[in-house]
């Protein structure tokens, strides 16, 4: 189905099924063990083998020889796969680094070995006696040694600069100006399931359980990575724990436990250990932004510049934090500029809104500085800057933008009245009490998606996609988008994802799964009530499908009796033609929270958060809220706590576990509140919705870093905002 | 940044007559990178140890490595793949189980150290059928996304209430000495060990309390 026009009524606006607060179908088996995710298929395999991965203990240099004597004796172990006996490997288009490396090692814990044996315990215990013997070369691991010779390079399709009117002239004539730099640290995912795959081989065809958001893109580059053709590789990914982008490709558990199973002929599992996935697989990478704003008086932007510095291995992409600021508020003069430079450290890349994340926890602090040096609240100096169009090119309207009545609504909610704009100057006990605020901003993605849809005998439709859901309630909002569609409840449709076997769809990444998912299962139901009709001699065009008939007049026809024993099947599409070029499609929001600091030692707690959206149509209000509200609790972790530590002298983040590499939990976590406006957007798809996962991290570490500004007066920016930034100038403790 | 040439000076002192090249161990796992290999550990120790307990009222009895976490005997020799791992070092708690009333990591203890000892897994608390009121309360508040905390924080969940009643403090609790309260602080605190990168953690409360039968 080909989407060029905008959506007109179809049976989704009815929304008997889509629209309400679902619980999710996949619920009761993840509540109850019984979910199985990539490590935990035993049925109908024979006894597996396990790997255990050896990671390089250089970041940059060579492997001049590796010992496996002793390990290859140790009890239990079947083989020792490294990149000399792997025979030819070819490396994916989306991996920047080598999945399996040496004798060139190009990161600190590159994969380098995988010790395989009859258990995991002797595989663990062999691996600990592989010697390595390397010679190690000099590298970079500083972004800010290396700023300077960073070079201009393009991002997400943007230009590496952009500029309209005369920024230069502009900002230096503005009367209000402001100049600020920001830095970001690197971020890691740390999803709570590592990185799992089982491996097993039929002749020359190959099966992977693994985890991994987007089936069909793994299929490409494990099928490219070991030179066989796509046809022989199949993926399977039901569930997931969690993605947040860093499953977005396949890693080297998916590779090596290939290798492994060919080398052994049986099965083979690896999952990464902890300790491993900082370093082995990719995070976000860190930036240093520097921004410049230029105002009238009146707080109109005449000038606004973004520039950012971010580092990754050779061949790897910029972290793409000026992208919003293209597109996020007025000003008549403009610049962004984008700057890379080498780095030795590990792989970066996509973690949760790659680039507006980033830009976001600068821009949003800088839109606050200035707001104070006009004397405005930062509410109504976004709103008076809001634009309609996008601002690089006036005549392209965005499709929807309620921006400013996210605000509003929010300011109301969240009693930004009280707020005083005087920082430092609310006190509860012990605490120093601060209100921020920040916009939210995403854009939406259209990109094809395919699903089959089949209906039996007994009125149950069945629908096969490859799309994933990571935890974002994917299995749900298909069924609901079927059931929609089809006439019939919940109960009637079967939801199966994640397996190459089934048609490819968007996949889950950049917030565009929801939306595009659902907009294929749309199309493929589409194709199943033509069938349907056909097959009854009605006119697909005037069949009504409700309470599992189809009806057309005085005749209605149970489903089960139209589908008969043999059932019917479609299969079909969504593709998209240039509508999201004539209409800039994004999401926006507004982020409020509430902070305490303990006035002696600074302690940062977060009080209260709400989040309002603007987001098209919302499919399931509970899985969406929850997509925000998790998206507002890493929002938290990037504000206060999130920062992998490198170690500048060898080349490797420092912090890489769990302890280390401290996220929110339980503790730093109030009752958060999340709203979504009443919105359809009938430019995004047949479903008129958009995604919502990304857009509720875009913001909230700048609402952080603002409401602490506010309680403190002391104006922190560089991420986290750890207690110690704050100390020596804490107000006097009266 | 700090000198490159800093660090070559420390590091020749540290290996005196080492020539350009530079050996090192491979680090297999992070926390014996710079332990050398043992001779000793090649003595085949595997599937030499029994052991008896009671998983989710059913005895079963394992033949296994001593090295066997309980975690890993759970999920790799029972095929009760609930409860997951996710650090496999104590540090994010999707591995918690409830041995003897109490809940821990089962991967920060040997299965042979269990001999004759109750455990129940989020197997044991409810099915898909019928689901424990915890798992209910979870389905209904979403007090999950991926999923993989989900069987750690339900058992941490079930075993906080308990706890609770048992009149155990925890870190939070004002007074030692007075039956701790059904808190928000309290909940909050004791559901620490559990982390949801996902960040359903308000939801979580809003099912915990629900079962607790008060507001989060």
């Amino acid at each position: 189905m080909r989407f060029e026009t905008p959506a007109t009524i179809n049976p989704i606006d009815q929304l008997k099924v889509v629209g309400k607060p679902a619980d999710r179908i996949d619920g009761p088996l993840k509540t109850t063990g019984t979910a199985r995710y990539a490590y935990e298929h035993h049925e109908g395999m024979p006894s597996p083998a396990y790997g255990y991965v050896i990671g390089s203990a250089i970041a940059k240099g060579r492997i001049t020889g590796i010992d496996l004597t002793a390990a290859k004796s140790a009890p239990g172990v079947r083989a020792i796969v490294t990149a000399d006996n792997a025979g030819k490997l070819g490396k994916g288009d989306r991996n920047t680094a080598k999945l399996l490396g040496g004798p060139d090692i190009e990161h600190y814990h590159q994969a380098i070995a995988l010790v395989v044996a009859d258990t995991f315990e002797q595989a663990r215990a062999a691996a600990e006696l592989v010697r390595v013997d390397y010679v190690r070369t000099d590298g970079a691991f500083d972004l800010a040694a290396v700023k300077d010779i960073a070079k201009p390079r393009a991002v997400f399709g943007g230009p590496a600069d952009t500029a309209v009117g005369d920024f230069a002239d502009a900002f230096a004539a503005a009367p209000v100006q402001l100049d600020a730099s920001y830095t970001t640290p690197d971020q890691a995912h740390a999803m709570m399931e590592p990185h799992a795959s089982i491996a097993t081989w039929n002749g020359d065809k190959l099966t992977l359980w693994t985890s991994n958001q987007m089936i069909a893109w793994g299929v490409g580059e494990v099928a490219k990575t070991l030179d066989i053709p796509k046809e022989n590789v199949r993926l399977i990914s039901p569930f997931i724990g969690g993605g947040f982008g860093s499953k977005l490709f396949v890693r080297s558990d998916a590779l090596l436990a290939a290798l492994g199973a060919r080398a052994t002929g049986r099965p083979v599992k690896v999952a990464l250990p902890r300790p491993f996935v900082f370093n082995n697989t990719t995070h976000r990478p860190a930036t240093i932004q520097r921004i410049r704003i230029g105002a009238t008086r009146d707080g109109k932007i005449a000038a606004i510049g973004h520039e950012e510095w971010s580092g990754n291995l050779p061949g790897g992409r910029p972290e793409g934090a000026v992208s919003q600021t293209r597109l996020l508020y007025a000003g008549a003069n403009r610049m962004t500029a984008t700057r890379l430079a080498e780095l030795n450290l590990p792989e970066g890349n996509a973690m949760r809104a790659p680039g507006e994340a980033s830009g976001m926890m600068a821009l949003e602090i800088a839109v606050d500085e200035m707001a104070e040096r006009l004397g405005m609240d930062p509410i109504e100096f976004r709103i008076i800057n809001d634009t309609q169009v996008d601002p690089e090119k006036p005549e392209r309207p965005f499709s929807q933008r309620r921006l400013t009545e996210c605000l509003r609504t929010g300011a109301e909610r969240f009693g930004w009245n009280k707020r005083n704009p005087q920082p430092g100057r609310v006190r509860d006990g012990r605490w120093l009490v601060g209100m921020g605020v920040a916009a939210a901003f995403r854009n939406n993605l259209l990109t094809k998606s395919a699903a089959r849809v089949r209906l039996d005998n007994n009125g149950v439709v069945t629908v096969e996609t490859d799309m994933t859901d990571i935890g974002t309630g994917s299995y749900t909002i298909i069924a609901q988008t079927a059931a929609e569609m089809m006439g019939v409840p919940m109960e009637k449709v079967v939801v199966r994802l994640g397996d190459s076997n089934f048609p490819v769809s968007s996949g889950s990444g950049g917030q565009w799964g929801g939306n595009n998912s659902t907009a294929g299962v749309y199309a493929a139901c589409v194709k199943l009530r033509e069938a349907v009709a056909q097959k009854l001699g009605f006119n697909s065009a005037e069949a009504e499908f409700a309470d599992g008939e189809v009806r057309l007049g005085n005749r209605r026809v149970p489903l089960a009796q139209a589908a008969g024993d043999g059932g019917l099947r479609a299969e079909d599409g969504i593709e998209y033609g240039d509508i999201d070029k004539k209409y800039q499609q994004s999401t926006f929001g507004a982020h409020f929270v509430e902070v305490g600091v303990d006035a002696a030692t600074a302690e940062i707690r977060v009080r209260r958060m709400l989040a309002v959206c603007a987001a098209g149509r919302i499919l399931n209000p509970k899985t969406a809220r929850s997509q925000v509200i998790g998206a507002m609790t890493m929002g938290v972790g990037a504000a206060l706590m999130e920062e992998l530590v490198v170690d500048e002298r060898a080349g490797f983040f420092v912090n890489h576990d769990l302890a280390g590499y401290e996220v929110p939990v339980h503790a730093d976590i109030p009752h958060q509140d999340a709203i979504f406006l009443d919105e359809t957007d009938p430019m995004s798809s047949p479903m008129k919705a958009k995604g919502v996962a990304e857009l509720g991290i875009c913001g909230v570490a700048a609402a952080v870093a603002n409401a602490a500004y506010n309680a403190t007066g002391i104006r922190v920016r560089d991420y986290p905002i750890t207690l110690d930034k704050l100390l020596e100038e804490m107000p006097d403790v009266g | 940044m700090k000198s490159r040439s800093d660090f070559e000076l420390s590091r020749r002192k540290l290996l005196a007559g080492s020539a350009a090249s530079i050996a090192l161990t491979a680090a297999p796992s992070i926390v014996s990178a710079q332990v050398p290999a043992v001779e000793a550990a090649v003595a085949d120790v595997s599937a030499v140890w029994k052991v008896s307990f009671t998983v989710n009222g059913a005895a079963r009895g394992l033949t296994l490595d001593p090295r066997t976490t309980l975690l890993d005997a759970l999920r790799e020799h029972l095929h009760l793949t609930g409860t997951k791992k996710g650090c496999d070092h104590g540090q994010c708690g999707a591995c918690t189980v409830i041995v003897g009333g109490r809940r821990i990591n089962s991967c920060m203890t040997l299965a042979v150290m269990h001999e004759g000892e109750r455990i129940t897994t989020v197997e044991g608390l409810g099915t898909p059928e019928n689901m424990h009121p915890m798992q209910a309360a979870f389905v209904k508040d979403d007090g999950y996304q991926c999923g993989y905390c989900t069987p750690g924080q339900i058992c941490s969940a079930v075993a906080v209430l308990d706890e609770i009643k048992a009149g155990i403090p925890s870190h939070v609790s004002a007074d030692l000495n007075a039956p701790p309260q059904l808190s928000n602080s309290e909940l909050r605190e004791r559901m620490s060990g559990n982390i949801c990168r996902c960040g359903a953690y308000s939801n979580i409360a809003e099912a915990i309390s629900e079962v607790a039968g008060r507001p989060a």
